[in-house]
This record gives structure tokens, sequence and C-alpha cells, in this order.
């Protein structure tokens, strides 16, 4: 059975990204707090990819009517029942808050006097975030065949092959899937490429009136390894976010079509990015995009999902990823949960790589490809908050040393932060020394006349 | 000049001898010598945009490993066929190597270095080698190694695949007019099929100019498939070559989806060189100084730059 070239639908995803609420974490735990929709119009989809097996989960955050929802994805192949299924929309959130951008919060010691820090994390991670008979009738005076139709979850499906692409969105117009302007071409290409189209809605009767949509899974085999995301520009007003979540037993997945690029990581800004840490992550996405000329798959996470340090998340359990179509854990017997094992993340041969697209069909004309690649080098976006300590600065040597880095330290902050966002330095800066994180702030006298040479302190001879 | 004169007497005394025009005619004229040092200086600048623009591009260490094992190769194989050593082609094949493969493991460079020299050596029909060796040398380790050996051709952004363009065709203009037919065969070809597939599905034209935009079809072009030894000797012969080596590229693209597709066609087709060399006969290369190993073999690969530059000679791994 195979099924290939999956496509992000007309009306897939919509999701929100925020803070998340404050969560015990291994190694820390989060601080900030938001309700900020970060990212409009984002899809989130999971693959699971092993050999040519592949799950595809795709989420979407949409708040609509039920009624409105639709899902249009071209397929290669007419997919069984079996191979169709509903997820728990917990598991993409999981996912994503565990792969998230983090924040990082450390104290500096007493300079004179080592004392133990504290280490805090703080994380964007995206909130929760008929007459058949008729049907078929028409159907076949508009060149369309329904190949299969099934019932899962809320949804009704429809496998549909046509002949032509003029017929096809005219059905499909006729039966409430709104398809917009522009997409006969798009239709059109993949109808020549042999391919059908898997279109879902929601069923009224069998939604329980959740302000939820679950997620719709697809396991099939096929050698391509890609997503189909042409369908998506044609009505988007603007660019589309998309979120993927590529999982494998052998490390990193990239795209083989675009440039992947590492979102700049591990770099001290201001402490002041904790309160708007969401608009802060909005912005660098959006700077770095403009940097790369649109046209770059940016990777936010690729972890090994045993561990994670700092944690945004816990990893996702063995069921949760069983659910999320990770096909190997049960195979060959290696990956057995051991009697008596430690409680907390058990390991598991999972990496995962996140990636961050913003698309329109000028910057990503074609579909995305992908491969699976053996590097396991672990990446993630990672901002460091550094809070100085506060005390005499004038109580020995060292602390006016520290007080003489200190400034240094909180130009470099800026200049980093300005470098990320492309927010404006002067601006960073009197933001800074409002929240008394400048020269001023520092009851020191730091000109150089009471300080001593380098060289007198060179060999503590001074 | 000035900050220099005074504080370098001997770069003084350098140019006094000669003006900056001279000195730029001889040093086009050093490189001139051996078609081989434009291909070096090419893919030395490509090698550097791949460092300096990419996340997941080529690294020092790479290339080092690479030159390791591409040099012990060749100093070990030149030994046993009693031939000049020759550190030229080996330098090509170690560029193309960090430029165009992706490894989990730095000794794999090494590897493939031995193995595309070794192959060099080893694999032969009358006298010139079957494949050019860093692309055996790839498509071996990915068969090997599986997925921890890959080609990234995604991984150059806009500006740096115009500048490697233009680079790398200057490169091929300088070293070798002859080899020209062979690259816009293959480049001809192959955007001929994205195009009319384009045209046939209703596709934008933006489809098939993004697929081009490959670092690896760039590398690819110029610095493999351009091989004379790997290539056959008559243009009627090349032309058909390029043709068929770009249809299995596209076809591997479009259908099966095969990894390193381009690589991977070049060393499918690449038996295919003897029987176009018997089927389409012409002269082999007008010889430099050969180097002639007892048997009367030669075991690089020479062709002049012009006909009119006697001392001019084209080697490729």
């Amino acid at each position: 059975m195979k099924l290939r070239h999956l496509l992000g639908a007309a009306t897939l995803g919509l999701a929100s990204l925020g803070l998340s609420a404050p969560a015990n974490a291994f190694c820390g735990f989060f601080v900030a707090k938001a309700d900020t929709d970060l990212f409009n119009d984002a899809s989130k989809v999971a693959l699971v990819r092993d050999g040519e097996r592949t799950v595809i989960t795709m989420a979407s955050d949409y708040r609509g009517e039920p009624s409105e929802f639709a899902m249009v994805i071209p397929v290669v192949d007419v997919p069984e029942r079996e191979q169709i299924n509903v997820a728990n929309p917990g598991l993409i959130e999981h996912l994503d808050e565990y792969t998230a951008p983090r924040l990082v919060e450390y104290h500096d010691e007493d300079p004179c006097n080592r004392i133990q820090y504290r280490e805090t994390l703080a994380m964007a991670a995206p909130q929760a975030g008929a007459a058949m008979d008729a049907m078929a009738e028409e159907a076949e005076e508009l060149g369309v065949t329904i190949e299969a139709e099934y019932e899962v979850g809320e949804y009704d499906i429809l496998i549909l092959s046509a002949e032509e692409s003029d017929g096809l969105i005219t059905w499909l117009n006729q039966n409430g899937y709104r398809i917009p302007d522009g997409a006969e071409e798009v239709v059109g290409s993949y109808l020549k490429q042999g391919m059908k189209f898997f279109v879902a809605k929601v069923n009224l009767e069998r939604h329980d009136g959740a302000g939820f949509l679950r997620p719709i899974q697809v396991a099939y085999e096929d050698e391509d390894f890609m997503l189909p995301i042409r369908l998506g520009t044609v009505n988007a007003e603007g660019k589309q976010e998309l979120f993927i979540f590529a999982m494998t037993r052998k490390g990193r997945v990239e795209t083989t079509n675009y440039k992947t690029v590492k979102l700049p990581s591990n770099m001290d800004v201001p402490i002041f990015v904790k309160d708007e840490f969401g608009d802060f992550y909005k912005d660098m996405f959006a700077h770095q995009v403009e940097k790369e000329n649109g046209k770059a798959v940016f990777m936010e996470y690729a972890w090994d999902m045993s561990w994670c340090d700092p944690c945004a998340a816990e990893p996702l359990s063995r069921s949760e990823l069983q659910e999320l179509g990770v096909m190997w854990l049960d195979e060959g017997g290696q990956d057995q949960p051991q009697p008596g094992f430690r409680p907390g993340p058990q390991p598991v041969d999972v990496f995962v790589t996140r990636l961050h697209v913003r698309y329109d069909a000028k910057t990503f004309p074609q579909d995305l490809t992908f491969q699976v690649t053996g590097d396991r080098d672990n990446y993630q976006g990672r901002y460091v908050l550094r809070h100085p300590w506060r005390g005499d600065f004038n109580k020995c040597e060292e602390a006016r040393d520290y007080a003489d880095e200190l400034v240094s330290r909180w130009d470099q902050e800026a200049e980093n932060l300005a470098k990320l966002t492309g927010w404006d330095e002067a601006e960073i800066k009197e933001k800074m020394a409002a929240g008394g994180y400048s020269e001023a702030a520092i009851n020191i006298d730091l000109e150089p006349k009471d300080k001593k040479p380098w060289w007198q302190r060179l060999w503590g001879n001074g | 000049m000035q900050t220099s004169a005074q504080f370098s007497p001997l770069f003084v005394y350098c140019l006094a001898g000669m003006d900056v025009r001279d000195a730029t005619i001889g040093l086009v004229r050093a490189v001139n010598r051996d078609a081989r040092h434009w291909q070096l200086l090419a893919l030395s600048g490509l090698f550097l945009i791949s460092v300096y623009t990419t996340d997941f591009g080529a690294r020092p260490m790479h290339l080092l490993s690479a030159f390791t094992g591409a040099m012990s190769a060749q100093a070990l194989a030149s030994l046993l066929v009693k031939t000049r050593f020759e550190w030229k082609s080996a330098a090509i094949t170690s560029l193309s190597l960090s430029i165009l493969m992706r490894a989990v493991d730095p000794w794999m460079w090494f590897a493939a270095g031995v193995i595309g020299i070794g192959l060099k050596f080893a694999v032969r029909y009358r006298s010139k080698h079957v494949f050019n060796p860093a692309c055996i040398g790839i498509v071996v380790m990915c068969l090997v190694f599986g997925r921890d050996v890959w080609v990234s051709p995604g991984q150059w952004g806009q500006a740096p695949l115009i500048a490697g363009w233009a680079v790398a065709l200057a490169a091929l203009v300088l070293s070798s007019a002859k080899r020209l037919d062979i690259a816009f065969g293959f480049i001809g070809t192959f955007a001929a099929i994205l195009f009319g597939r384009a045209l046939w599905l209703g596709d934008p034209m933006a489809i098939p100019i993004h697929q081009l935009s490959s670092g690896t079809l760039l590398v690819f072009t110029f610095f493999m498939i351009t091989d004379p030894r790997s290539t056959p000797d008559s243009r009627a012969g090349r032309l058909v070559f390029a043709a068929c080596v770009a249809s299995l590229t596209a076809w591997f693209i479009i259908g099966p989806n095969v990894r390193a597709a381009p690589l991977m066609a070049l060393a499918a087709l690449s038996v295919m060189t003897p029987f176009l060399d018997r089927f389409l006969p012409a002269n082999r290369f007008q010889w430099g100084k050969a180097s002639m190993s007892k048997e009367g073999r030669d075991h690089e690969t020479q062709t002049p730059v012009g006909s009119r530059h006697a001392g001019a000679r084209l080697a490729r791994p």
C-alpha cells in the first residue's frame, strides 16, 4: 500500500504559540507564563520515518465551526481504513513543548564569595494550541470517482480520483470544500502525476462538541519522504507557518530541496526578554527568515528523545511515541522497558528534529522533500539570561573587576539581541538602563583612574 | 603599498623588478601552466563558500581527512605501478569529497578518498579509469554505510550558488574549452527534462528553476561529469553520455527518489564509456608529458588547455 504526497491542506492548521504555564522539569523550572498567540495560521505535522515506512500526524489548531473545517491532501494511492486514525491532540502539543526554543536563567554568584546558583528555565511552547448516492452520481458526471469512503473518529474521509482538475474542484466546491481560486493548476499538476485526493470533513453527528479537532494520522509506505505544501500556498494570504516534528531511529532530518539553517542559539540576552519571550522568539524568527531571503527551513531542535538538558518538557513516553506512529519500539525486542527501571524518562531509540518553515508560493515553489541523515549531534534553540550579582562592588578587587565585566557583558547582550531580532540597539539599551542594567546602576567609578594597570595585576605583585 | 613598503623591504625588492601588470600576467601564466590549477582554485572557492555560508556544509577537518586518504592512496598506488606521484588530481578529489559528502565520522572522508583513488588505479579499461574518483568514492560509501553517509543537495543559498556557478564556469572555460560540451550537454538535457515536465504538468517555471539551483548539481556538472577519463573520447560519444546521465538523474529524482541522484547516475553509467569509445572512436587527448608506468600505462589524465599551449595540460582526478 503506497500513499505519497500528503499535502498541507487548504484549511489545515491554525496553531498558536504561547509561553507555557509553570511546570516542573527535571533540570530547572519554568518561570514565564503568557497566552500570546505567536504564530497564527500554523500547521503542525509529525512525521515518523523508518526506511520507507511513514506515519504522518496532521494537527490543526482550528477553532472555528466544525462544519466549516475541511482538509484536502493529495495522495498517491488509496489507503485502507486501517491506515487512517485520529490521534489525541495532546501528543503534538507535548512534542511541541518538548522541542520548543527555551530561555534559561542563571544567577551570578558573589564575586567575593562563591555561592550556589540557581538555574531556572522558561520556554516558548505552543499552547493547546449524506446522501452518498447523489454525491457519487454528481461526482461521476464531473469525472470524479470516489475510490473509498471512511468514517474515522469525527471525520468523514473520501479518497477521490479525477480526470481533470476543473471537475474535481467543481465537485469539491459543491460538497462544501471551499477550494480557493487559482487551485486548478496545482490540483491539475497532482492529478497528472496520477495522484488521488484525500479529503476530510467533520461529521457533526459524531463530533462531541469539543472545541478542538483531533489530528488525522495516516500510515503508509513509500520511497518518497516528502510533504506537499503547494495547495496550502494557493489560498494563503501572506506567508504560511509550518512546524515539522520528524522522528527517526537514525538521526537528524533535513530538507533536500531547501537550505536547512540552524536558528541562532546559545546567546546571552538582556533580562527583560524574560517578560517578552514570545515577542522575542517571534521577531527573531521573522528576522532570521528575512536574513535568508525567506528561502530557508529552520532547525529549532534536534535531540535524542531519551533526554533533554534543559528540558522544556519531559521527553515523550513510549506510549505517546507509539501513538504518534513510532513503529520500531516493539520490534526486535530491544527497546522493551526494563523491569525495575528508574522512574523518569526511559531511553528510547528516537531522534527528533523540529523544523520551522515560513513559506509562500514564491519562496517555496516546490513541495518539501526530506532525507534522514546519520547525524545525531544534539542541537537546541537556547537563550540565556544572566542575573547580575547585586552587592557592594567596592567590597573587594574581584567585585570591582566584576562590575567592569558586567558593563561590557550588558553591551554584548544588547548587541546580541539586536542581531537576533533586528530590534534597535539604542532602544534595547534604554530599556536595559530603565531596568537597572547599565553603567549608571553600578555604584562604582569605572574610570580607569583608580584601576591598577593590567601588568600590576598580572603576577599579583601590584 | 606605502605601509607595506615600510615594513617589508623584501616585498619592495620583488616589486621593483617588475611592474604590477607583469606580475599579474606572470601569476596567470603560472596558474595556467596546468589546467588543474584553475580547478583547484575554483574548488577551493566553493569549499570556502560552503564552510562560511552553510550550517551543514563542508568543514576543514573533513577536507583534511579526505586529503590524507586520497594522498595516501595516490602515493601507494603510484609506488605500486611505478609512476610519478601526482598530487593535483588527488587534491581535486579531496576537495570534491569534502564539498559534496556528509558523514557521521571524520574517518569516512578518509575512506572515501582511499576508495576513490584506489578505484582510479584498479578499475581501468584501455588505460582509462572508468569511474570519477570522487563520484565513486561517495557512491560506494553511501551504498556501504547507508544513512551514515549522505549528500546534502539543498544546502546552498541563492547568492552563494550564483557565485559558485560563475566561478565554476570560469574555471571550466579557462581550463578546457573542450569539456564545455559535456557540461552543457548534461545540464541542457537535465534542464530540458525538468522544464518539459513542468510544462506538461502546468507547474510554474519557478519549480524547475528551483530544482536546478543545487550546489551538488553545480559541482557535479563542472567538476565530475567533465572528467575526461571517465567520459567518452569523441564529442558525439560525450553528448550521448551526458544525455544518458541527465535522463537517469532526472528519473532517479522524479521516480524512485534515489539519494545523491546525479552521482548514482554517473557511477551507474560510467561503464558505458568503454562501449561508446568503441562505437564512436576518437583520438585520445593530446598528451602533454604524460606520466607512464613501466608497462607504458599512464595513470593521470592530462590534456592541453588549448592546442597552442604546449606546456599546459588538463588532468582530472
